[in-house]
């Protein structure tokens, strides 16, 4: 919806060009959570990876006018929040029982 | 006028969140990573869902959008100290050219209690100087 061409109105230019930041923003985090050498660096990876993808619902919402993408990003932000103590939990206790 | 400030504060979070990407994966170890992803990634989230709050002039969306912000800003450092403590006593090494490791021998590995600066000062008494000298050579 949002990259049709010849549809080139200044939202749309802008809506772009915030995908493609969020994009390359993507895929760098990404390459940290492959190459990650422990494991809490992948847990930042994926934490960041959360927020990016906060961010690019947030730019959907706006891209296609819908409202209701903003409870999406509320219970994504809750969700990764829970999944980043949990993973620290589970880092924490790994050391202690080895 | 409220377009060109949606424009600039999703710009600004744009680039911000780009920020933080080129900082987790240039940094040079754990510590400095999550500092750079933890800060930037906040700052940028947060930009963002300003401008949708802007984009959006409905009192409903920008309650939510606000409320967003603050969970945001109240969550994300937790989660990164968390991580953080769990990561320092795991193990994960400091980066070579690290100048200053306050935390190296005041953590109990097994109890998982902090020992602070201020009481081994104070159980020490006069030896200030000292102390001083000691906790900056270990």
């Amino acid at each position: 919806m949002i990259l049709t061409l010849g549809d080139f109105g200044p939202l749309t230019l802008l809506i772009n060009f915030i995908y493609a930041l969020l994009g390359i923003a993507l895929f760098l985090a990404l390459a940290r959570l492959v190459r990650g050498p422990s494991l809490p660096d992948r847990v930042v990876a994926l934490d960041l990876i959360a927020a990016l993808t906060v961010g690019i619902i947030c730019t959907y919402a706006i891209g296609t006018n819908q409202q209701v993408f903003l409870d999406v990003a509320i219970v994504l932000a809750l969700i990764a929040f829970l999944g980043t103590v949990a993973f620290a939990q589970y880092v924490e206790r790994r050391a202690h029982d080895e | 006028m409220s377009e060109w400030i949606m424009t600039a504060l999703m710009i600004t979070g744009g680039a911000f969140l780009l920020l933080a990407a080129i900082g987790i994966i240039r940094m040079p170890d754990l510590y400095s990573r999550i500092q750079a992803a933890t800060k930037a990634a906040t700052l940028g989230v947060g930009c963002i869902i300003l401008a949708l709050a802007i984009h959006f002039v409905d009192l409903g969306i920008t309650v939510r959008a606000l409320l967003v912000i603050a969970f945001l800003f109240l969550t994300q450092p937790v989660a990164a100290h968390m991580i953080g403590r769990a990561a320092y006593f795991v193990g994960v090494p400091l980066w070579e050219n690290t100048i200053m490791d306050e935390l190296r021998g005041r953590y109990d590995a097994s109890t998982h209690a902090l020992e602070s600066p201020g009481s081994r000062i104070f159980f020490e008494g006069q030896d200030d100087n000292n102390d001083l000298g000691k906790s900056k050579d270990s």
